[in-house]
């Protein structure tokens, strides 16, 4: 594996999202000269907030191994409790209390499950996600709830000049970040991730990481949702759907294995969860066929799987066993 | 320091140690050596407070000493470093070395990255690893890893050390950095116990000797008084047991060469490998754990591919052959990994038959299976394995040890192979199915299949085999003929012994 193009595949493969990343904003901005003009750019920053924050959550989940699929659920859940306190003039503060808690409350479920119980995460969160979008489709009996402009007055507020969606967005980076690289959970997760046995015999509570993981993506969820809420002030029966796919594949882009153990959250979550929405973006701008939309995501998101598939197996290779020490 | 009394261990009533008693005077090297399997792992575990001893006791420093775990093995100042390295290799050196126990800033959640590299410094030092403790630990290579495990066990400043094969991945330069450490520790007054096959290591390094065999101490003294001819003796020169299976009575000689395998080598794993394996004949392959037997099997049954080499089949070349491809021209494998590998654990046993030569037995256009065929060819497969003839629906996991490798055998021989790799084919079962699967290899042999038969049982190897290969290090150290068996010569092949550059 030490042949020089080995190793340019393999730094490839590690610059993977930066690549992706200038190929799609080269190839929009030579398309369309408004895709790149600074109101834009803003305009991405902004719509992809929501997937940054989901992103950041589903990285947690990632890097012990595990997967939530139930994150796009979540949102929805919470944004039908908001929008069905809303007639009884609940703002959107106690809508950010009542999303929390059910992200909270929903991850800590799917925590247990996978800590405890020992179930495989893909098939407790795809129960979770069943079990969410049923219970939201039942409060809000299938309709639309629009909120008040309470709520999208938030979401078009700036502190500072700064719009309150990046601001929350990157306050949620910066603690991610420090909470993965400078506390012992944030260090023990990856352990964790890298060899669940190995950790244990090592004397970490494997059990109280994996619980932890599965609240805080529960959290990101709900805080993503309130976000995503508002920016559009409405609920549809649809809020959220996909969102899983969005964030998996952000975090994913971003350089975060599905094998667990590696991923980070800056720049990769960002990055992934910006390029995903700037490939939306680009496609609105040049008016393509709609239809088109999840046919690109889709192939973007693919792409991304199969960088992180690639990465595996070069690394894989080069962990093998050695018997011998060749002279 | 510490001392054994009558010590014992069974798994599922099979007896693994003891009784056993011996004791080790403080400041003093053991060095502990037997075959593989003799034991040494299993009382060092019941040391190191894996394993709970079902009989006798263990003393530290004149006090009674029963570990429940290893943390409370640590606790009593125990160091076990594992053959296999317990390490992150996403993570730093620091992080790895205190992972549980990181120094935070005062009463923050966080950690104190400056007191992490202080400390972490601290522990490398005494290692002599003059390594950035910040650097990620997948940039070390395996020698240094090792020495990073070490580092992790003087955190407890540990009155007594385990070693477990410490020098199995290291090299030359590597082993003198290691043993110059653990000269530094008994300085610094430590016990130490080293595990080795490397003999005259262990000649060199110990003051003390305990002999294993079969899980009783075979011998014992100061590691003066014995040679390493003296050593393999008394490591290899057990009673005949019941169990021990009768030789294969001497047969006419061999036919035409079945496999034949022509300087196959594959970096880091096996060096210019040649034989030739001749039909009817039973060939087999010696060698330590760890030395590339089964690294060797995978190469030749195509899920590894080899860097240079030829290998062919019959007179025909295997180059880019598929193991689909192998199996249709007659190739099989036993893996030593039956319940991970060779088995689907949940399906029944008839599902499990049928794996292998499902393609002889699809039908017309559609490929339907030809379900009335496949149990006829069954029926005299089974019987030729005597598996229990009520086991069909069965799921493979509710079977014994033994009946489960006669699936995986059964489901083989099912292909009419030409030639089968049987990589420790008797491992964890019972004596009985034992004995039949001896007789089920001599039969096969006799019926005109190559067979590779890779063992850890030296019995089972000179009792069965017409020829055998010694492997050590993935190369070829000595090929014996039935004459020159002789437990003692082939362990001398097998063990690193004195090392080469």
């Amino acid at each position: 594996m030490n042949r020089p193009g080995a190793r340019l595949l393999r730094g490839a493969l590690n610059q993977a999202s930066l690549i992706l990343f200038a190929l799609v904003f080269a190839g929009f901005g030579s398309l369309s000269a408004k895709f790149l003009s600074p109101a834009n750019l803003l305009n991405i920053l902004l719509q992809s907030a929501p997937t940054v924050i989901v992103a950041v959550g589903m990285t947690f989940v990632l890097l012990t191994g595990g997967v939530d699929l139930s994150v796009g659920a979540v949102m929805f859940v919470g944004a039908a409790l908001a929008g069905k306190a809303a007639p009884g003039g609940a703002g959107p503060a106690a809508a950010v209390g009542l999303m929390l808690a059910a992200g909270a409350l929903l991850g800590l479920g799917n925590g247990f499950l996978v800590a405890r119980l020992k179930v495989i995460p893909f098939v407790v969160t795809l129960a979770v996600m069943s079990i969410g979008r049923g219970f939201g489709l039942w409060l809000t009996e299938t309709r639309a709830l629009n909120l008040s402009n309470e709520f999208l007055q938030v979401g078009a507020a700036r502190v500072l000049g700064v719009p309150v969606p990046v601001l929350l967005a990157g306050a949620v980076l910066v603690t991610a970040t420090v909470v993965l690289g400078a506390t012992p959970f944030g260090r023990q997760l990856y352990a964790v991730g890298q060899n669940a046995a190995a950790a244990r015999r090592a004397g970490v509570n494997t059990r109280r990481i994996l619980l932890i993981a599965y609240v805080l993506s529960g959290v990101c969820a709900g805080l993503g949702g309130f976000l995503s809420l508002a920016q559009l002030g409405a609920v549809s029966p649809k809020f959220g759907e996909n969102y899983e796919f969005k964030a998996i594949a952000a975090a994913v882009l971003g350089g975060a294995s599905l094998q667990g153990g590696r991923g980070r959250i800056f720049p990769g979550a960002l990055l992934g969860a910006t390029l995903i929405q700037a490939v939306e973006n680009g496609l609105v701008i040049l008016n393509a066929d709609p239809y088109l939309y999840p046919l690109v995501t889709s192939a973007v998101i693919f792409l991304a799987v199969l960088v992180d598939a690639t990465r595996t197996s070069l690394l894989a290779e080069s962990h093998r066993r050695q018997i011998r020490v060749e002279p | 320091m510490i001392e054994f009394q009558g010590i014992e261990k069974r798994f599922a009533g099979v007896r693994a140690v003891g009784p056993v008693s011996f004791d080790l005077p403080p400041g003093a090297t053991l060095g502990l050596v037997g075959e593989n399997g003799a034991g040494k792992s299993t009382l060092m575990n019941l040391l190191g407070g894996n394993l709970q001893p079902d009989a006798g006791s263990m003393r530290l420093a004149e006090r009674p000493y029963a570990p429940h775990g290893p943390a409370e093995a640590m606790r009593c100042g125990i160091a076990f470093i594992h053959q296999e390295l317990n390490l992150f290799g996403n993570l730093t050196i620091a992080e790895n070395l205190f992972l549980t126990r990181f120094p935070r800033w005062w009463r923050s959640p966080f950690i104190y990255r400056t007191g992490l590299r202080a400390e972490a410094g601290k522990l490398l030092a005494q290692v002599g690893l003059e390594l950035d403790p910040h650097t990620p630990m997948d940039r070390l290579a395996v020698g240094e890893c090792q020495l990073v495990e070490i580092a992790k066990a003087l955190a407890g400043d540990p009155r007594l050390i385990i070693f477990d094969e410490p020098t199995s991945s290291l090299s030359t330069r590597e082993a003198e950095r290691l043993f110059a450490l653990m000269a530094g520790f008994r300085r610094q007054g430590r016990s130490l116990i080293y595990i080795s096959h490397a003999l005259g290591d262990v000649l060199r390094l110990c003051d003390d000797l305990v002999i294993l065999r079969d899980g009783l101490v075979a011998g014992r003294g100061p590691a003066r008084d014995f040679t390493i001819p003296r050593l393999i003796s008394l490591m290899a020169g057990r009673v005949p047991e019941a169990t021990a299976p009768a030789p294969t009575p001497p047969r006419e000689p061999a036919g035409a060469v079945a496999l034949a395998v022509r300087g196959v080598s594959r970096p880091g794993v096996v060096r210019d490998i040649s034989f030739e394996l001749r039909r009817g004949e039973i060939l087999g392959i010696a060698g330590m754990m760890g030395a590339g037997r089964s690294e060797l099997a995978r190469i030749l049954f195509g899920l590894d591919a080899p860097a240079a080499g030829e290998l062919r089949l019959h007179g025909r070349p295997l180059q880019g052959a598929t193991v689909r491809e192998r199996v249709r021209r007659g190739m099989a494998f036993v893996t030593e990994d039956r319940r991970g590998e060779g088995l689907c654990l949940e399906a029944s046993v008839a599902d499990n038959l049928a794996l292998a030569a499902l393609p002889a037995f699809a039908r017309g256009r559609a490929r339907r299976i030809d379900r009335p065929g496949l149990q006829a060819a069954l029926t005299p497969v089974k019987a030729a394995v005597r598996l229990t003839a009520d086991a069909d629906g069965r799921a493979v996991k509710t079977l014994s040890g033994g009946n489960q490798q006669k699936v995986v055998l059964a489901k083989w021989l099912l292909t009419k192979p030409g030639v089968i790799i049987l990589d420790e084919p008797t491992r964890g079962i019972d004596v009985g199915a034992k004995c039949e699967i001896h007789e089920l290899i001599r039969a096969l042999a006799a019926a005109g299949t190559a067979v590779l038969l890779i063992s850890s049982e030296l019995e089972e190897l000179t009792a069965l085999c017409d020829r055998l290969l010694v492997l050590n290090r993935g190369e070829i150290t000595a090929t014996l003929a039935r004459a020159e068996f002789d437990q003692a010569r082939i362990l001398a092949a097998a063990l690193p012994g004195e090392r080469s550059a």
